[in-house]
């Protein structure tokens, strides 16, 4: 086996806000390799990858570079040692040309002045060499996101990267974009360099990567030759279980309509329709599922129904009210709780003690206001409550919410959701990122919530748990329902997928079914 | 754990406090010739006599106020530095009260100083309303609103109810009805000491033990979360930056009747200022008010015996107060100690079976 190139041992990583993104993780790669590294979101890769590149330092830890103890303080100490970074968000100045932005920070000069000729010229140099070909002229902001994506790699290649990091680079990518970016890694590999590939997609990492590092929870999971494992193998190792779970539930029985939305569209900040007329509705006693890739109108569709976002046209009715212009307060009155797709932004004031998190949609109520004052005494009984009903882990409901982890974060966010006696539960992402322990619980949770007659409109980018949960789906492309299957059951992956990448839709007979009129 | 966190954030005001008067000395010891007597009038000074000590409770009644003021409206994270001017414009109302209205003793000042106080609500809210309406940043407003406040008052005294016999630039004497009785014997303290205990514990309940404060707080740490909690955050918006108002308002109407027999500022006091100072020491807390007004009214006091018995100027106190600011305000101060708490913590938590990351 070829010599390490660089190796990472014992790292610990602690966040301010006491979040353990890494526990005694390491991973090393070899000269001339493309590296994978995947794991779930919150399985702590960007966070060796930012220690790596010097942007945040380890509590503990050390790395190795050729078999040498070395330090990187900052990301420029990480330069010098011939580490380079492509960062998922673009760093670049989008009023300045390819070429300058290439040189910056250590321009050729005449005199005091830019050497643009120069520039120009070692920008073409350095392009054709690696076969990255962009025109050194032209202003950034006029270029595309691949082209853009070029720029960072070769920006990191003049400053002399031997190792080059990127993170999630297909993310913003289109297929074809993403294939010529793998031509080109491949090409960067031959001519001697070591690329670090930060993915979740397998299928990517089969295509791409010479080995792979599996990382969960912050733990190294282990190296392999990616022609040595399957892609069943390597997300086992990722999610940490052999099968998806199972969520123990009877069938439904749908009756009722709680949700009702007709016609709706809606434009989001760049007024663009994120949301093309679609209309379905929501029964008492019912768990309806969203499938889609994430982007296709989902959040605007979430955020209309909770009123925190608006809409152009159509209806949304709840329990029969049509919310139009109605507060969130009005609207949570009608017995709308929701669990937001992002848990630190909405879902809790993280500075807060989970008490007070957990009394924020009913801190007006009648039962823990007199006239004037709280009712201490009726808001710590029912924070005892719900700490040990949703076995919330915390030294006591005094404790700061921002101190829990992820998963218990999320217990207090379902915890004081659920407890408001819901009709209609608007779940989005509800177990993203936390541990499997609370995953069940949230997942049961919402089936006994369903059984005792509340409408759940599930939302996940996890296709597991749609499976799982739903008992009837819809599914999201571009904004508009591209097919209702009213039973799960009577539907496979792989057609599923169909439907979510828009390859196949069904006619508007099958879909308006999902109105139940 | 909670705990422990809580003695560090006391301990990071206290080494500032602590440095911030080290370098004090450091001064003094350069400036003076007679380093230990310019020490000791500007340490002990404040507490050496009857008189000194009124003094320094003279000063912190009106720094209570402000301080309230601006800690009721920085927790709901609205930079309202509008308490400098509603504490004019309350004082300017409560003397018009005070000169041109006859009522009976103990009701005269009631009413004034409740005049006082709607009078600075009106005042410090306007900025809230515009940011609500508009988007106008509170901070830049209420900026701006206070030189409004302070030459329309001076139009007022002026053209109103200035006094063409006094020799200076001063109002009509307040009817006797409308003055606040002193507290103490020697000292110019008056029941306005009382007015700003109860002050503090009705901010102090109003924060932490209502509906209210508990919805300025949630606005105030996580907007977003309060928007969809359901809390209306642009009502929590305006009345924080209102109750903020009335404070202000309030202590500049009980300051006036409480310390003068006239009206006579003819520039912003600068009390609101000093709120802020007040109000970051006591990190936005109601309760820790009166303590850091206490400590900023012996500081000034001390600074000002120094200045007047020895030859260390006066200025130098502003010196410790920069240094302290800054301390105090830096997040990264002793940030690597805190740090380590939160490790220790967190790796702590994981040996709880099942707690924190497995």
């Amino acid at each position: 086996m070829p010599a390490e190139l660089l190796r990472m041992e014992g790292i610990t990583k602690v966040y301010p806000n006491g979040i353990v993104a890494n526990k005694n993780a390491g991973f090393s790669v070899i000269k001339g390799e493309i590296h994978g590294l995947v794991g779930e979101n919150g399985a702590g890769k960007s966070t060796l990858m930012k220690i790596l590149f010097g942007l945040i330092q380890p509590e503990e830890g050390r790395i190795l570079l050729e078999d040498k103890e070395i330090r990187i303080p900052s990301p420029s100490a990480a330069i010098a040692h011939g580490i380079g970074m492509v960062h998922q968000h673009f760093m670049l100045v989008p009023s300045l040309t390819v070429a300058e932005n290439l040189v910056m920070g250590i321009e050729p000069r005449k005199g005091i002045l830019l050497d643009r000729a120069k520039a120009n010229r070692e920008a073409d140099e350095l392009s054709r060499k690696y076969n990255l070909v962009v025109d050194p002229k032209m202003v950034v902001r006029d270029l595309s996101v691949g082209m853009k994506q070029k720029i960072e790699i070769l920006k990191a290649l003049f400053r002399g990267a031997r190792i080059l990091i990127l993170d999630e680079p297909t993310a913003v990518l289109t297929p074809q974009e993403t294939e010529e970016l793998f031509g080109e890694l491949k090409l960067l590999r031959d001519q001697g360099n070591t690329i670090i590939f930060i993915s979740h997609k397998l299928g990517e990492i089969k295509e791409l990567c010479d080995r792979v590092t599996v990382m969960r929870n912050g733990c190294h999971q282990g190296t392999f030759a990616v022609a040595d494992v399957t892609e069943q193998q390597i997300s086992r190792l990722m999610v940490g279980r052999d099968v998806i779970l199972e969520v123990q539930k009877g069938a439904p029985a749908p009756e009722g309509t709680v949700l009702d939305v007709r016609d709706l569209t809606i434009l989001n900040r760049f007024g663009k329709r994120a949301i093309n007329g679609i209309s379905f509705s929501v029964r008492r006693g019912e768990i309806l599922g969203v499938a889609g890739v994430e982007g296709n109108g989902q959040r605007e569709l979430v955020e209309a129904i909770t009123g925190l976002g608006t809409w152009l046209a159509g209806k949304i009715r709840i329990g029969g009210r049509d919310i139009q212009g109605q507060s969130i307060k009005e609207i949570r009155e009608l017995g709308v709780c929701h669990i937001p797709e992002d848990r630190m932004t909405y879902g809790c004031a993280s500075a807060l003690s989970v008490e007070m998190n957990l009394l924020s949609c009913e801190h007006d109520s009648k039962a823990y206001n007199g006239a004037i004052f709280t009712r201490t005494r009726a808001i710590r009984a029912n924070s005892a409550r719900l700490v040990s009903e949703y076995g919330i882990k915390c030294s006591s409901p005094a404790q700061e919410v921002g101190m829990l982890s992820g998963g218990n974060i999320q217990k207090v966010v379902v915890a004081r959701e659920f407890s408001s006696e819901p009709s209609l539960i608007v779940a989005d992402q509800p177990t993203r990122g936390i541990d499997v322990g609370a995953t069940e619980f949230i997942r049961k949770r919402l089936v006994e919530l369903r059984d005792a007659g509340a409408a759940v409109l599930l939302v996940s980018a996890d296709l597991n748990e749609v499976m799982e949960l739903s008992d009837s789906l819809i599914v999201f492309y571009g904004g508009e329902i591209r097919a209702y299957i009213p039973d799960v059951h009577g539907i496979t992956d792989e057609e599923l997928g169909l439907y979510m990448l828009g390859l196949k839709r069904q006619g508007d007979e099958e879909t308006r079914r999902a109105c139940h009129e | 754990m909670n705990s422990r966190r809580r003695i560090l954030e006391v301990m990071r005001t206290v080494l500032a406090i602590a440095i911030a008067l080290g370098l004090a000395l450091v001064a003094v010891f350069f400036v003076s010739k007679n380093p230990g007597e310019a020490l000791s009038y500007f340490l002990i000074g404040p507490v050496n006599s009857v008189r000194h000590v009124g003094n320094v409770i003279e000063l912190m009644i009106p720094l209570v106020f402000t301080g309230l003021s601006v800690a009721v409206m920085f927790s709901a994270k609205q930079f309202n530095l509008g308490s400098e001017g509603g504490f004019f414009i309350g004082a300017i109302t409560a003397s018009a009260i005070a000169i041109k209205l006859g009522l009976p003793p103990i009701f005269h000042p009631i009413v004034a100083i409740g005049a006082g106080g709607l009078a600075g609500m009106i005042f410090c809210g306007i900025p809230g309303i515009l940011k609500v309406k508009w988007g106008s940043s509170e901070l830049v407003s209420s900026l701006m609103f206070n030189y409004i406040a302070l030459f329309f008052g001076l139009w007022l005294i002026n053209y109103f109810l200035r006094d063409v016999n006094a020799g200076a630039m001063v109002s009509y004497s307040f009817s006797k009805s409308a003055l606040l009785p002193k507290l103490f014997a020697g000292t110019r303290v008056s029941v306005g000491f009382i007015a700003a205990v109860a002050f503090v514990v009705l901010s102090v309940l109003l924060m932490f033990r209502t509906r209210w404060g508990y919805q300025i707080r949630v606005t105030g740490v996580n907007g977003n979360f309060a928007r969809y909690s359901g809390i209306g955050t642009g009502r929590v918006v305006i009345y924080s930056q209102l109750i903020g108002g009335l404070l202000a308002g309030i202590g500049g109407s009980i300051e006036t009747l409480g310390m003068y027999t006239r009206f006579s500022w003819q520039s912003l006091p600068g009390y609101g200022m000093d709120g802020v100072i007040v109000a970051i020491l006591a990190r936005n807390n109601p309760l820790y008010v009166p303590v850091a007004a206490f400590f900023l009214a012996y500081l000034r006091i001390g600074a000002d015996l120094m200045s007047r018995y020895s030859d260390v100027p006066n200025e130098l106190v502003a010196l410790i107060q920069g240094v302290m600011i800054i301390l105090i305000a830096a997040s990264s101060f002793l940030s690597k100690y805190r740090h380590r708490l939160v490790y220790e913590e967190a790796t702590r938590l994981e040996a709880i079976p099942g707690g924190g990351l497995k």
